[in-house]
């Protein structure tokens, strides 16, 4: 026997999946950010003027195309890097004082999608910060010749951006961390005071190959270096140390786990 | 089949958030002291205390803000601090609240993302008459189109439970009154309602049970009409020495004009006659009044935080 049943009312309602939420809390940063364009600009022009000053004046680089490639790739992280610990240290610590997020923490919503979806937006801004660094270096010195002749595969400068962005994760946890722990103005001084140690011993200023031993040893184990010598290597092929994928992949998870954890903890503003 | 802002017409009795013997404190201040309070579902629970006497502390623990020092919190059964619990809770962001930048329509989206029913942002915008603002920027919208917007925001979700703080504080009457029809319009689908406040009139305009929070604890909890028979003050105006009068107790609060007219408050307007009596002091021009509500609340709360209280405002219950 057939029972003829109505079809089941369409479940058109499902709850929420997480990607929507994340997707929806990018979206509504990304517009947050795009309607303060200053804000957007300065961050994308850093890099490219470091390399516009410090760099471009030195012919011994610009005509040597491994050695200006070593420097975007440096400059290129050093903008990552400057971008995820201001952006998002500061970025969080102010957020937590703003009532509307304080009112976005009574949605039933976990940590994960607006600190994913803050994620995507930091990556999707250094990218576009990426972009004038790379055309400069382009059109103005013979750091791209060996991907004419063919020295080197067409393939790197992709991959390169994907890696730089990767790459910079640990420093976005460590400025998530930071912004969950502090108020916006002790949030400044803090990401300053770990900022300039982190990208010098990284080998961000200076190149390592200046290093004393002792130094090279210490840089090795930081988040910047691995950082800094995993998107040289990948740009210019000029190898790794052992310990590079290794280091880079621990800090990210201790500073994914700490983010995670400051999240947890974290009431919002302590008020009276 | 007309959509509604709630999903269903809610048993009486279930109880939708629970407070058991909660706690919390700020540094050395207690903001809430062993609280206990049940929010039954259909009904309209007008929080009322002065500033500062742990309404918002208190709602804060009931959105999942916070974590309760001491005691239990729960909200539709579960600890509000897990977002499932919240799917069925509806908050609206402070005054200040508004995303700047965001457009109307964007705010309102955003939010609608994170429930499984959600009113449609045009719908909704529609109804609190925000239509012709959805592409502007909150941050450009007027004090009144904000609270609007905010209280629209809390509904995007068509919540069970509906938690709002001082929703119309500094707004024009006839913002007031366009607010509450929306609340009212809520409320009769069945829709479950905690709002706090310190106009009294406000909180007898919505709700159908008042719950009085003062210095961390609750003070009375009745319905408006219960409260009121319970917060009666009278204002007693005499003539007589002030160092005489200081000898009376049923007093809460006492003042003395240039004309030497001295001006009592009192719960039991009866008793402090017979103690002026019994104590033999000299007065004349005894005029006996009954004060507002309001005025009561406000000389009831007074003197509970200045000099030390008579008696208790606490009702068994």
């Amino acid at each position: 026997m057939t029972t003829i049943q109505s079809p089941a009312a369409p479940q058109t309602h499902q709850p929420p999946s997480l990607f929507s939420l994340i997707r929806a809390h990018a979206k509504a940063q990304v517009l947050e950010q795009l309607r303060i364009p200053i804000a957007v600009i300065s961050s994308a022009i850093f890099p490219t003027m470091t390399f516009l000053f410090f760099i471009l004046p030195q012919s011994s680089i610009t005509e040597y195309p491994p050695a200006v490639l070593t420097a975007l790739a440096q400059l290129a992280m050093f903008g990552v890097l400057s971008a995820f610990l201001f952006g998002y240290g500061i970025g969080v610590a102010e957020d937590r004082a703003n009532p509307w997020t304080t009112y976005l923490r009574t949605l039933p919503l976990g940590p994960v999608p607006p600190t994913v979806g803050r994620a995507v937006t930091a990556m999707l801004f250094s990218f576009i910060a990426l972009l004038p660094l790379f055309l400069l270096g382009a059109l103005t010195t013979r750091a791209f010749e060996p991907f004419i002749d063919g020295t080197l595969e067409w393939w790197r400068i992709p991959v390169t951006i994907v890696t730089l962005l990767l790459a910079g994760l640990p420093f976005l946890f460590l400025g998530l961390m930071i912004g969950y722990l502090c108020t916006a103005k002790v949030a400044i001084a803090v990401v300053q005071v770990v900022f300039f140690p982190l990208s010098f011993v990284g080998g961000m200023l200076l190149p390592p190959m200046v290093f004393p031993d002792w130094l090279n040893v210490i840089s090795l184990a930081t988040p910047t270096r691995a950082a800094r010598d995993l998107s040289v290597e990948v740009l210019t092929g000029a190898g790794l140390h052992a310990s590079t994928i290794p280091v880079l992949l621990a800090w990210t998870l201790v500073f994914g786990a700490l983010a995670l954890w400051a999240n947890r903890r974290d009431q919002g503003r302590r008020f009276r | 089949m007309t959509q509604t802002l709630t999903p269903r017409a809610e048993t009486t009795h279930d109880v939708l958030a629970a407070f058991n013997n909660v706690t919390k404190t700020f540094g050395g201040h207690t903001a809430l002291n062993a609280v206990n309070l049940d929010v039954f579902a259909g009904s309209a629970v007008g929080l009322l205390g002065p500033n500062g006497a742990g309404k918002s502390t208190l709602i804060s623990l009931l959105t999942g803000l916070r974590k309760p020092d001491a005691g239990v919190v729960q909200l539709f059964g579960e600890n509000p601090r897990r977002p499932s619990a919240r799917h069925a809770l509806g908050v609206t962001p402070q005054a200040t609240a508004v995303p700047q930048t965001l457009k109307v329509r964007e705010a309102v989206s955003l939010v609608a993302t994170h429930f499984t029913h959600p009113v449609p942002p045009d719908e909704l915008l529609e109804r609190f008459g925000l239509t012709d603002m959805a592409g502007k920027q909150c941050g450009a919208l007027s004090g009144g189109q904000q609270r609007r917007l905010l209280v629209a925001i809390a509904l995007a979700g068509r919540p069970r439970l509906l938690v709002l703080d001082e929703p119309t504080t500094g707004l024009d009457v006839e913002a007031r009154e366009a607010l509450w029809e929306q609340l009212r319009i809520y409320r009769r689908d069945g829709g479950t309602l905690l709002i706090t406040s310190h106009y009294l009139a406000e909180i007898e305009a919505l709700a159908n049970r008042i719950v009085v929070i003062d210095k961390g604890s609750i003070t009375a909890d009745g319905t408006p009409a219960e409260i009121r028979s319970h917060i009666q003050v009278r204002r007693v105006s005499l003539r007589a020495a002030p160092a005489d009068l200081a000898t009376l107790s049923n007093v809460l609060s006492a003042s003395t004009d240039d004309d030497g007219v001295t001006t009592l408050t009192t719960r039991d307007a009866d008793a402090l006659v017979r103690e002026l009596v019994e104590h033999h002091i000299p007065f004349n021009d005894l005029e006996v009044q009954r004060v507002s509500l309001e005025e009561a609340f406000l000389a009831l709360t007074a003197s509970h935080s200045g000099q030390q209280p008579n008696q208790s405002l606490r009702e068994s219950r």
